[in-house]
C-alpha cells in the first residue's frame, strides 16, 4: 500500500518536529481538547476490518460497539472505516449481525 | 497531651512564644497554622500523633480542612494528591511500611508537579518490624521526584515544615515535598520549641494560587495522561529541571523565613568547618549528639567538624564537595544500608560529590542506629579516632557497621 507508506514517512517528519522537553506544559498537561485525533494509532493493527458497502444496512450496531470511534458516518449511513485509528481489534466484525456480514477482518499483512 | 496543645494554640494566636513540644505535637501545630484545604491520612506509628492532633483541630473547627480518613496509605496519597490535583492546599503525613505502600503514587505526584506537602517520621522498614527510627524509608524514596528536607530537632521539624510549603508551591519548582525527623528520638520527645504567631505563619505562607487545576471548566486540562515512546522521555527530562534548579529558591525562602522568624537555614549546616581536618557528614537528630563530641574533640585540641544535611533531594553536591574539600578524613554516617557493600545513599552522593575534585579528603562510611539503635558521643568519638588515624595511615575500612554485635 503506497498510501500507507507515505502516511508513515509523513509522520516520521512530523516526530521530528514534536515539542522539546522544555517546550512541554507543566506535569505532562494535556490543555487542547481532542488532541489524541491526532495519535494516529492505525500502525498498531494486525487485523484490518475491510467493510462492504453493498451488504452494510447501517444498523449502526459497529458504530455503538467500536471502541476508537472508527466507524466513519455521513447522514446517518456508514461510509466507511477510519484506518488512521482503528485498531484493528475486530468487535465491529464480530458484532455486524450475522445475517448482513458486512465487515470481514483480513491479515493487515496482505495490505503491505 | 491536649491540654499542653490547646495551651500552645492559644499562645500562638498571639506573638512567637515557647513551648515544650514533642515532634509530632510541633508538625501538627504547624499543620494548624498552615490550615491546609484537605488533609487525608492513615495512622501509623511514630507519625499517627501528628494526624491524631490535626483531628482534633478539625473536630474543634480550627481549621478549614477537609479531613479523609482513608483505609490505607496508598489511598491517602491518592486523596491527597487528587485534592492538589483540583487545586487544593493538600497534606498529608507517614512512616515507613506508610510511605513504602505510598510508592506509586509519590511518583505520580511529582511527575504531575503537585505541590503536596508530608511530614515523614522517619522510621526502619520491614522485616524484621521494627517502629524506631532510622532513614531507610524515606530515602528509598529519595529518586521519587520528591523534595527532601530533614530535620535535626522540634524546632526544625516545625520550621522545615512551614517552609515546605513556600518551597513546594514556588512557581519555578512546583514539586511535592517531604520534611522527615528521626522517629521517636524526635517525635516523640519533648523539647522547647518556638511558636510562631498564626498571623505571621499565614502571612509568611500566602495563598496557593495553581496554575492549572482539574476543576477549572473555563480552561479544561487533562491530567495523568498516557504518554508513549515519543513523550514520556521529555516528560521525565522536565521534572528533572525544577529539582536541578530548586537550591536556589529553597535558599530565598530559608533567607524569607531567618528575616521574619529570625532563625537561619540552609542546604546544609557546617558546625566548626572552617578548619576542620576531620569531619562527618550526617543527617537528622545524629547531629546534635556529634556536635557534643566536636566539641568535646575541639576542647582536646582535635580539629573536628561536623555537616549537617539539612536539604537531600536536591542533593547540593557542588556546594558540599567545597565544605569537606580541605579535610583530611571524612565520615560519611548512614542511617540506612545499601545492602551491597558499599555502604549507604549518603556516602553514595558524597562521594558522586567529590568524585571529580583533584586534591579530595579520605572518605569513609558508617552504617549506624538502623531500627533506632542507638548513637551516643563515645561513638561518634570513635569515628573521629579512626579518622585521625586513617589520615595517618591510610589504613581504612571503606563501610564499617556501627554499633553492630560481632
Amino acid at each position: 500500500m503506497a498510501q500507507l507508506d507515505e502516511r508513515e514517512k509523513k509522520e516520521s517528519q512530523h516526530g521530528a518536529q514534536e515539542p522539546a522537553w522544555h517546550e512541554l506544559p507543566k506535569g505532562g498537561l494535556m490543555v487542547e481538547p481532542g488532541s489524541a485525533e491526532r495519535y494516529k494509532t492505525g500502525d498498531w493493527r494486525t487485523e484490518r476490518p475491510i467493510w462492504n458497502a453493498e451488504k452494510c444496512i447501517s444498523c449502526m450496531i459497529c458504530w455503538m460497539y467500536c471502541p476508537d470511534s472508527s466507524i466513519k458516518v455521513e447522514d446517518g449511513k456508514v461510509v466507511g472505516i477510519d484506518y488512521d485509528h482503528c485498531k484493528g481489534c475486530g468487535i465491529c466484525a464480530a458484532e455486524c449481525p450475522p445475517k448482513v456480514k458486512a465487515i470481514e477482518m483480513k491479515p493487515e499483512a496482505d495490505f503491505r | 497531651m491536649a491540654k499542653v496543645l490547646d495551651d500552645a494554640a492559644k499562645a500562638a494566636q498571639g506573638k512567637a512564644t515557647k513551648r515544650a513540644l514533642t515532634g509530632n505535637e510541633a508538625v501538627a501545630l504547624a499543620m494548624r497554622q498552615i490550615n491546609p484545604d484537605v488533609v487525608a491520612a492513615y495512622p501509623i506509628t511514630p507519625a499517627t500523633e501528628i494526624v491524631q492532633i490535626f483531628s482534633t483541630y478539625v473536630a474543634d473547627g480550627l481549621v478549614n480542612t477537609e479531613f479523609v480518613a482513608v483505609e490505607s496509605e496508598h489511598s491517602a496519597m491518592s486523596a491527597t494528591l487528587g485534592a492538589s490535583a483540583a487545586g487544593a492546599r493538600a497534606m498529608t503525613g507517614t512512616s515507613s511500611q506508610g510511605l513504602a505502600l505510598m510508592w506509586e503514587m509519590l511518583y505520580i505526584c511529582a511527575g504531575l508537579r503537585l505541590p503536596v506537602v508530608m511530614p515523614v517520621v522517619n522510621r526502619a522498614l520491614s522485616a524484621p518490624i521494627n517502629i524506631h527510627g532510622d532513614h531507610s524509608d524515606t530515602m528509598g524514596a529519595r529518586d521519587a521526584g520528591w523534595i527532601q528536607i530533614f530535620s535535626e530537632n522540634s524546632q526544625e521539624a516545625y520550621d522545615n515544615l512551614i517552609q515546605a510549603i513556600r518551597i513546594a508551591e514556588h512557581p519555578e519548582i512546583l514539586l511535592p515535598t517531604m520534611v522527615t525527623m528521626d522517629g521517636f528520638i524526635i517525635s516523640h520527645a519533648m523539647e522547647v520549641v518556638e511558636i510562631q504567631s498564626d498571623e505571621d505563619v499565614r502571612k509568611f505562607l500566602g495563598t496557593y494560587k495553581p496554575e492549572r487545576t482539574v476543576l477549572d471548566i473555563d480552561r479544561p486540562i487533562t491530567m495523568g495522561g498516557l504518554d508513549f515512546t515519543d513523550y514520556y522521555f521529555e516528560h521525565r527530562r522536565s521534572i528533572a529541571e525544577p529539582m536541578i534548579n530548586a537550591k536556589q529558591y529553597i535558599l530565598e525562602v530559608a533567607a524569607e523565613f531567618e528575616q521574619k522568624f529570625g532563625r537561619k537555614y540552609g542546604l546544609f549546616e557546617e558546625y566548626k568547618m572552617e578548619d576542620a581536618d576531620y569531619a562527618i557528614v550526617v543527617l537528622g537528630s545524629t547531629a546534635g549528639t556529634a556536635k557534643i563530641a566536636v566539641d568535646e574533640l575541639r576542647a582536646q585540641g582535635v580539629k573536628a567538624g561536623m555537616l549537617k544535611i539539612r536539604v537531600f533531594r536536591p542533593f547540593p553536591y557542588e556546594e558540599i564537595a567545597e565544605a569537606i574539600a580541605k579535610c583530611k578524613a571524612v565520615a560519611v554516617m548512614d542511617r540506612s544500608d545499601g545492602l551491597a557493600g558499599r555502604g549507604g545513599p549518603v556516602f553514595g552522593e558524597v562521594r558522586n560529590a567529590i568524585c571529580d575534585m583533584e586534591k579530595k579528603p579520605i572518605t569513609v562510611d558508617y552504617v549506624y542506629g538502623l531500627g533506632g539503635r542507638d548513637i551516643d558521643v563515645e561513638m561518634i568519638k570513635s569515628v573521629y579516632s579512626d579518622l585521625q588515624r586513617i589520615a595517618a595511615t591510610g589504613d581504612k575500612a571503606l563501610v564499617t557497621y556501627l554499633g553492630v554485635r560481632d
